[in-house]
């Protein structure tokens, strides 16, 4: 029986690497190419944070990008919490390393045809366990991917293009992650109980949070200095 | 009345025991500012547990001037209490300790006027206590360790305040707070009208204020649409309503906002009607007292 | 004109009656002297006139004026000193004189001011913390603070409690100078018969809240029946010769060699003339004046027989 669901599995598997793999590859790896003409940039953008435990204002940040995996979303003018696995909003992040390529079929989401490929990381011990992504095909620009990391949950990036569909780079980035329980003792805090009854005041349910980047501009390829990451 | 005013001031600042309150204070700020300053991260670590998990948390940035001061009020604000009554519970028990209450009431001035500038110059001295708080806590905090963003630890939501929308909610919180403390003055001064000696008044006042803190703060259902909408110390606190903002449709916090106007504005007017039925109470009572000291 | 004007004032402290009925007045001019035992009720009488406690029952009129009504207006010309001469004692002299000048509503330069501690002797110390002050000291800058305003009724309660003779002689001057030089009307108090003899032309005594006896004090003296004691050589013998004698009713009590007569002024000679008939050697012969006898001398003798038989 356990030999059985074995042999499946690595059929499927077989099937999948060599029947559509082929195909799914030669996406991933235009998509790659795409990606790769990108060695730096500096955006500027506008970040909304979402989260029914957190009330921040918008705001103006900078997202510091070096190849291969460098990123940072930096707030200039003050302090901007940025949720672990935001990182994945660089796609180079989620495309680096090894790892097996399965096509997952597809699917027409608003007259888009998106291919959707899952990578399987081959490292010993990865961060990320399987990834997602769903790839629009004429223009092989990645617009959705779910990531489920070992520790921190899954976390979804949701990308719209526009001004830099050119460089592959996002004008929107919508970063969607899972949260815990918050709650603080009311002897730590001793807030100012102001008798109304606490109500949900976010659309986002309870264990989700949602961070929305809207870029304003990137200036590409200018070179950057390490220390911006620290 | 200004002259009485002016009097009753130069007994209260010619008092060693008047600047014992505002040695307190400063110590008190300096020992938290200058455990923050070595052990900060510890205490946001402790403070930010409930969002660690899922954010980098840049404590360096957080542990800003603006923090600090919160800190200290949140912490000071349950002191300061028995400072005022160290001083409001000695306005008419310790006169009458000291036997110059009856060389006052028997000079040419009426009873109210001499009670009303009494209370007054506990007003004085507090709201220049809470100056001196503001620039200790405040001032100090924000030279030894800048400023940024603020954010504020609630129990069920944390905020983050722009750094250039801070500084207003500070002077709203430092007037609300000068309200809610000269609450306190006007309790510790009602009661200093039947005592003799100011022991008495500044160890109720500080006992009432206790028992009564822990009454609002405790989440009992019995008590939380029954008692504690009527304790003035759980409108106290209100002056933290000063640091929740509102948030937009879709949960960021509105710049300059405050989440609930009308609800501070009610707490203020629960402590202004104590405030004032103190006062009334205390002149009554005194109007009516025979001066037997 | 009566400087002041009480009728059928009481006090009523719960079950106490500490005031009971008082009426009483005082000319303006007079140093009137306020005789009673301790809690006989001149502390509560005096704190009534000076507005500090609120009468059961009465009127007084101070000035001719209703206290009640014009209470503002009759303490701007009243000064006191009630009790101890407490102040502030973590202020100086001259902080304490100049608050109260200004509680009272008057405006004095420094060197006004200065000049008022100059009188009372306390000039060097002007600027000197009460808390290091004596207690004549004290009372002396008391007794400044009250005259600070130039009242025309002063109102001294007990002002020699706790002084040393100087200082007792000193209290005795200056309420002569206010009377007989300012013109100043004085109500003083005390318990000590001998004090107010020597100063004050009228006087009241109460006793239990009421009224004893009130007049002026030459007539108050001028009793005939006075209390005196002969201090005796042979006391035991002058006991039986007196048991034998007509004296006999005159005879109060013995205490050693000291017997007390209660007699007509008249007959003091008398008596020491039999005395020295009957070879009783006396040592001396002295009325009394103190208080406690003066009341004596005023409550019925029958009592008191009854009482030294006992």
């Amino acid at each position: 029986m356990k030999k059985k669901k074995w042999f499946i599995i690595l059929l499927y598997f077989f099937l999948c690497v060599t029947g559509f793999g082929q195909d799914a590859a030669s996406l991933l790896q235009k998509v790659k190419e795409k990606l790769g003409k990108i060695n730096d940039y500096r955006a500027t953008g506008i970040m909304k944070t979402e989260a029914s435990f957190l009330k921040v204002p918008e705001a103006n940040v900078t997202i510091y990008y070096k190849r291969p995996d460098k990123l940072k979303i930096k707030n200039e003018k003050g302090i901007s919490l940025v949720p672990k696995g935001a990182l994945s909003i660089s796609l180079s992040n989620l495309l680096k390393g090894n790892y097996t390529v399965i096509d997952a079929g597809a699917r027409a989401v608003q007259n888009d045809k998106l291919k959707i490929i899952k990578l399987l990381p081959l490292d010993e011990n990865p961060d990320i366990v399987l990834s997602t992504l769903y790839i629009d095909a004429n223009k092989a620009l990645v617009t959705k991917a779910i990531t489920t990391t070992k520790d921190n949950g899954t976390y979804e990036v949701d990308l719209s293009y526009g001004k830099y569909i050119a460089y592959a780079l996002p004008d929107k980035a919508v970063f969607t992650f899972n949260t815990k329980d918050y709650k603080l003792p009311e002897g730590v805090t001793f807030d100012y109980d102001d008798g109304t009854k606490k109500k949900t005041k976010s659309a986002v349910s309870a264990n989700k949070g949602k961070v929305e980047i809207d870029y304003s501009s990137y200036s590409i390829n200018q070179g950057l200095p390490d220390g911006v990451f620290k | 009345m200004w002259k009485l005013l002016k009097i009753e001031l130069f007994k209260i600042f010619k008092r060693p025991r008047t600047y014992i309150s505002f040695g307190a204070i400063a110590a008190m700020i300096l020992i938290i500012q200058l455990g923050l300053k070595f052990d900060g991260k510890s205490y946001l670590q402790l403070l930010m547990s409930g969002i660690s998990d899922s954010f980098y948390v840049p404590y360096d940035m957080i542990l800003n001037g603006y923090l600090v001061a919160f800190v200290i009020l949140n912490t000071l604000l349950i002191q300061v209490p028995l400072l005022i009554a160290l001083v409001a519970g000695d306005a008419v028990a310790g006169e009458a300790n000291m036997g110059t209450l009856r060389l006052l009431v028997t000079k040419p001035v009426s009873r109210t006027e001499l009670m009303l500038a009494k209370f007054f110059a506990s007003v004085v001295y507090t709201v220049l206590l809470l100056i001196w708080m503001a620039l200790l806590a405040l001032c100090l905090s924000m030279l030894f360790f800048g400023t940024n963003d603020m954010l504020v630890v609630r129990n069920d939501v944390m905020e983050q305040i722009s750094r250039n929308d801070v500084l207003w909610r500070y002077i709203a919180a430092f007037g609300y707070a000068s309200v809610a403390l000269s609450t306190v003055a006007a309790l510790a001064f009602f009661l200093s009208v039947f005592a003799e000696n100011s022991i008495g008044p500044i160890v109720s006042t500080i006992s009432i204020v206790v028992v009564l803190t822990i009454l609002s703060e405790m989440k009992i259902p019995l008590y939380d649409d029954t008692v504690k909408p009527y304790l003035f110390t759980s409108h106290m606190l209100a002056w933290k309503g000063f640091f929740y903002s509102k948030a937009n449709g879709n949960g960021q916090a509105i710049a300059g906002s405050v989440e609930n106007m009308p609800a501070i504005l009610r707490s203020l007017g629960v402590l202004l009607a104590y405030m004032i039925a103190f006062v009334t109470s205390a002149i009554i009572v005194f109007r009516r007292k025979d001066i037997l000291s | 004109m009566s400087a002041i004007k009480v009728s059928n004032l009481c006090k009523h402290f719960n079950e106490l009656t500490a005031v009971d009925g008082l009426s009483f007045s005082v000319n303006e001019g007079d140093v009137y002297g306020f005789l009673g035992q301790n809690g006989a009720g001149k502390s509560t009488t005096i704190r009534m006139l000076l507005t500090l406690i609120e009468p059961s029952d009465g009127e007084i009129e101070i000035f001719g004026l209703n206290l009640h009504s014009h209470r503002k207006e009759i303490l701007r010309k009243t000064g006191a000193v009630i009790e101890r001469p407490d102040l502030y004692k973590y202020l100086t002299a001259f902080e304490n004189i100049s608050l109260f000048a200004q509680m009272s509503g008057i405006r004095l330069s420094r060197k006004e001011l200065m000049d008022r501690l100059e009188q009372v002797g306390l000039s060097e110390r002007a600027h000197g913390k009460v808390n290091t002050f004596s207690l004549g000291m004290k009372q002396r800058l008391g007794i400044s603070i009250a005259l600070v305003n130039d009242p025309q009724l002063v109102v001294l309660d007990e002002p020699a409690n706790g002084l040393d003779p100087q200082g007792i002689a000193d209290i005795r001057n200056l309420i002569l100078h206010l009377s007989n030089h300012e013109g100043r009307t004085v109500l003083v108090s005390s318990h000590l018969l001998s004090e107010i003899e020597l100063i004050a032309n009228r006087m009241l005594i109460i006793d239990h809240g009421k009224k004893m006896v009130e007049g002026s004090v030459q007539e108050l003296f001028k009793t005939p029946e006075m209390i005196v004691e002969f201090q005796a050589v042979n006391a035991d013998k002058a006991m039986t010769i007196i048991s034998e004698s007509s004296w006999q009713k005159f005879f109060s009590k013995r205490q050693e060699d000291t017997l007390t007569f209660k007699l007509d002024r008249k007959d003091i000679p008398a008596l020491n003339n039999y005395f020295v008939e009957k070879e009783i050697g006396v040592l001396s012969i002295r009325p009394v004046h103190s208080l406690e006898n003066y009341f004596l001398s005023l409550t019925s003798s029958a009592q008191h027989v009854e009482a030294f038989k006992n």
